[in-house]
């Protein structure tokens, strides 16, 4: 895929270029090595898909099968069963939702850190980092508790409210490092041509940021996608697909285990799939 | 305006914090100094007491010790990969960002079929006739095999986080600097060592805050290889909630897992200090 | 994918998001967790009550989360619960009382547990269970001469385990001792009792020292991966295992999915008997049930002949009152209904019942015996100074429950020694 990117790509057959021969040895090894990379995360990822695309007796059988038997079944089973449609949509918005607040809440705050030194930024930063290292099982209590009485039980809402505290913190600190790599004089220059503070942000820090912002929204989707033991707890009627199927995953016959595992992992690769061109946006004016 | 601005920009996030987490926070670190509603340290001292403490203890910070360098060292390999391609680069970062995606449940599921005994890599060796029956890699017996199927695991599920964030911090680095050092004949490794890997900085401390921390909750995966023969802090935590029922003595192992994390952030903090022109 | 257009399709999804279906009543179970349980729970059992069941099956820790949030907040939306004598034994304060409730067709040891040692009805009998033996046809071949499969002993199930070992090269016995499995049911009620004749008093008797001498040579045939195991079917199927021990609902898809490969039989007998637990599960009503006479009604349904075999049919777990079952039920209840007959009925029958009046410390009182378990036979600790120091901690666990002994140890004044 490097093919003729380079001049010494191409190098000229009489003359002996012992150089040439080390850049084309280290070309090979570097596909070699993007080659084994892809693999390593793939193979794994091929199991998964082959044993929920097969026969029962294929996934409990031995030696197991390295190509699946297509036998739709098991993941049908899901399909059929009662409210998985329901399920998928609630997954589905409690995670944007969680997208939308976890970043516009956080991309603030990692602006201000990244930019201003005052008063109480480390205690800031620690109680972000605190968020994500309690034990979320043992919140799920009082957070409950809390939520029946208000009314925010069993919603939407207040499932992505939770989603969002797991999530924040990696919106703060990822948008903090990314808005700490612009430098600052970007932005005063907008300042010198006209700009306010504001104008300068979404200008010209947002667009280097993108990327960065692309990253931390894919964590707080999948993180929502993912989480169980709060979606279980807080919604009763609007299930999330994982509440729903997850934890009677771990109890299932192999089979539907297999199919349930693909079934919750295809539509997050989708979705990462379909903003995997914004981890890369603006990459021509990042490199300049 | 200039000087309250920063608290305003805050100001969401941290009344966002205060109501969904420090004040659950508080009713369970206040749970874990009481018993039977006095002020005891009788918690700790069950935690401390009971025989599987230190070993969930040592194993979460093994774990963690092991895991994290080896996804360090992959995730910025991948992440310069990445930023060196030509073509074809949006679809090898979508590959390697794959298991972002993926539940510790599923990849838990994964890596057992892979490891049982009638697992795939058994398949695998007796098809190409290399063992005649099929091995016992997850026997309680050897720990050390045990260990090395949840590193493998750890590492392929956990990675895709650190490399995106390095890949969105190289991005930003301006590519004069690369081509500077080039003219100066620095060589690829010099280029990395000197020019990418300070500037890369803020994006490292980050990535690496954010993982020792979730490296300190491993769970899912865990108990999918290990079973009962290798206890770490989170399953303890559990267990003593769910099973044992003893909410001050989960919400005591809670402080713990919640102490070592700040003391591996701080110490992360120190080592990769973002100076302060890159701040300002 | 504009911040913009995604807030738009959020709040679209807000608005769109479907109001709880009201008049539904909420069953909030740990049973039927598997998948296609809970759909036969919906469709096959629950579909006849009038008003409509949401049915909810959710893993313990969630379980019991939720229902202490709607205690503590003081009102919720569960209408009632299913769960284990175990689940409810820690939540006794959470639940209403039912002795309203007619339970005359329930056997009477039953409705007992059901008060979890108090004065009133704290949870209705719905379904039973217990753990059987079950055996592929190859591990046939191996049983050893003279032993009875009807009348198997632990000295015989040691050697048919060595045997299949020394044979195939590798262990082909296995017991459920992973974090999900139900390995301290087989030390409490199946294991020790069969050697002391107690489940309790005697934990550090010398019986209980041969007991658990038993166990480690049964352990040198066992497949050591059975710590990763909680549920047999699947080591049975894969052919991992050819030999194991477990709940019949986890045995079950063995027997559904090959009925021709595998033969389930009693629990293995010890010198004081053939030690056996029963598994009960139950209904109840939190005290937070947002419309208790349908909350009642819907108890009451669990109880009618049909729905207990319908119950059957879904989960593989027995009715509680007498009922005449239908020939066309599934292989898993036709193999293991003539084994259960077999175990309860024999002559050295000696039932262990479940811990009583334990309350929340129901889960500690279990760990004694993984405890025990995994410090003598997994780390190879002294089994006397083991056994003494673990019955500290049961002493401990008795005392402070203040519970008297049940069967099969006999009835004691305050709280059951530990000799």
């Amino acid at each position: 895929m490097t093919a003729g990117s380079s001049p010494a790509a191409a190098p000229a057959p009489a003359a002996p270029a012992p150089a040439a021969d080390v850049r084309r040895a280290g070309r090979w090894l570097f596909r070699a090595g993007v080659v084994f990379l892809c693999a390593w995360v793939l193979v794994p990822i091929y199991l998964l898909m082959v044993n929920a695309l097969s026969a029962p007796a294929d996934v409990t059988g031995f030696p197991k099968r390295l190509v699946p038997g297509f036998d739709p079944g098991s993941l049908a089973f899901f399909l059929r069963f009662q409210g998985v449609a329901e399920a998928l949509w609630n997954s589905v918005q409690v995670a944007a939702v969680t997208m939308v607040l976890s970043i516009g809440i956080g991309a603030p705050a990692g602006y201000a850190l990244s930019r201003f030194d005052f008063p109480g930024k480390g205690m800031f930063r620690l109680l972000v980092i605190m968020t994500r290292a309690f034990p979320l099982p043992l919140l799920a209590l009082p957070l409950a508790v809390l939520f029946i009485r208000t009314g925010l039980d069993d919603s939407i809402v207040g499932l992505a409210l939770v989603h969002t505290t797991l999530a924040l913190p990696f919106a703060v600190l990822i948008t903090f490092s990314l808005f700490s790599g612009i430098p600052v004089e970007l932005e005063e220059a907008a300042w010198t041509l006209g700009c306010t503070r504001l104008q300068a942000v979404l200008r010209v820090v947002m667009p280097l940021a993108l990327p960065g912002i692309a990253a931390s929204a894919v964590f707080a989707f999948v993180i929502s996608w993912n989480e169980v033991f709060a979606a279980a707890v807080l919604t009763i009627q609007n299930r999330t697909l994982t509440a729903f199927l997850l934890q009677s995953l771990d109890v299932s016959p192999l089979p539907l285990k297999f199919a349930g595992g693909a079934a919750l992992v295809i539509p997050a690769l989708v979705f990462i799939f379909a903003v995997r061109r914004y981890l890369f946006a603006m990459w021509g004016i990042a490199n300049r | 305006m200039p000087r309250l601005l920063p608290y305003l920009l805050l100001l969401p996030a941290t009344a966002f914090l205060v109501v969904f987490f420090l004040y659950p926070f508080l009713l369970v670190a206040i749970e874990s100094v009481t018993r039977q509603g006095a002020w005891s340290l009788a918690n700790y001292e069950r935690m401390a007491g009971h025989w599987k403490f230190s070993a969930a203890f040592w194993n979460t910070l093994l774990l963690a010790g092991i895991v994290v360098p080896i996804q360090l060292a992959l995730a910025l390999t991948m992440a310069s990969v990445v930023t060196g391609l030509k073509a074809g680069r949006a679809t090898i970062l979508y590959i390697f960002a794959i298991p972002l995606g993926i539940s510790d449940l599923a990849a838990g599921l994964v890596w057992l079929a892979i490891f049982e005994q009638t697992g795939f890599l058994n398949s695998l060796l007796t098809g190409f006739g290399l063992v005649e029956r099929p091995v016992l890699f997850l026997g309680y017996q050897n720990p050390w095999a045990i260990l090395l199927a949840i590193v493998l695991a750890e590492v392929w599920r956990a990675t895709a986080i650190m490399m995106v964030i390095l890949v969105a911090g190289m991005g930003l680095i301006p590519r004069e600097y690369g081509e500077a050092a080039e003219v100066f004949g620095a060589s690829r490794w010099q280029r990395f060592l000197r020019v990418t890997l300070p500037l890369l900085r803020p994006s490292l401390q980050t990535a690496l805050i954010l993982r020792v921390i979730l490296a300190f909750e491993v769970f899912a995966v865990v108990a999918a290889l290990g079973g009962t023969q290798f206890p770490v802090l989170m399953g303890e935590t559990y267990n003593w909630q769910f099973t044992l029922q003893d909410r001050g003595v989960a919400a005591a192992l809670a402080m713990v897992i919640l102490a070592i994390s700040i003391a591996a952030t701080l110490v992360l903090l120190r080592l990769l200090h973002v100076p302060k022109e890159a701040r300002t | 994918m504009k911040p913009r257009h995604l807030l738009a399709t959020a709040l679209a999804g807000l608005l769109a998001a479907a109001p709880p279906a009201l008049g539904q009543a909420l069953f909030w179970s740990t049973q039927a967790q598997p998948i296609e349980e809970t759909q036969a729970m919906r469709e096959m059992v629950l579909k006849g009550f009038a008003g409509g069941v949401d049915y909810q099956a959710a893993d313990g820790g969630p379980w019991l989360t939720r229902l202490q949030a709607e205690v503590a907040a003081g009102r919720g939306t569960i209408a009632v619960l299913g769960g284990l004598h175990g689940d409810f034994a820690s939540v006794a304060d959470a639940l209403a009382d039912l002795s309203d409730v007619d339970v005359a067709g329930v056997n009477a040891n039953m409705v007992a547990l059901g008060r979890l040692g108090g004065a009133g009805q704290k949870y209705i009998p719905w379904m039973q269970a217990t753990y059987l033996m079950a055996a592929s046809r190859e591990a046939l071949a191996y049983l050893p001469e003279g032993a009875d499969l009807e009348a198997l002993s632990y000295d015989q199930l040691i050697a048919w385990a060595r045997a299949m070992a020394e044979a195939t090269g590798g262990p082909k016995f296995g017991l459920p001792a992973g974090p999900r499995g139900l390995k301290h049911r087989f030390f409490q009620g199946f294991l020790l009792p069969s050697y002391t004749g107690s489940m309790v008093t005697a934990f550090r008797s010398e019986e209980a020292e041969a007991a658990w001498e038993a166990m480690k040579e049964l352990w040198r045939w066992t497949n050591p991966a059975s710590t990763n195991y909680g549920f047999m079917q699947e080591q049975l199927l894969t052919g991992e295992v050819w030999l194991a021990f477990d709940h019949t609902a986890r045995l079950a898809d063995a027997f559904n999915q090959r009925p021709d490969d595998f033969v389930a039989f009693p629990a293995p007998a010890g010198p004081k008997g053939r030690a056996y637990m029963p598994v009960i599960a139950g209904v109840a009503m939190p005290v937070t049930a947002p419309d208790p006479a349908q909350s009642r009604a819907l108890i009451a349904y669990m109880l009618a002949p049909e729905t207990q075999i319908a119950t059957l049919r879904a989960t593989n777990f027995y009715p509680v009152v007498e009922v005449g079952l239908p020939a066309d039920m599934p292989a898993s209840v036709r193999a293991s209904g003539p084994a259960i007959a077999a175990m309860t009925t024999a002559p050295d029958a000696l039932p262990a019942l479940l811990p009583m009046g334990l309350g929340a410390l129901g889960g500690q009182f279990n760990q004694v015996y993984v405890d025990t378990f995994e410090r003598i036979v997994l780390g190879g600790q002294p089994v006397r100074a083991v056994l003494d120091s673990q019955a500290e901690e049961l002493r401990r666990i008795l005392a402070e429950a203040g519970a008297p002994c049940w069967a099969p140890d006999a009835p004691s004044e305050g709280p059951c020694p530990v000799d």
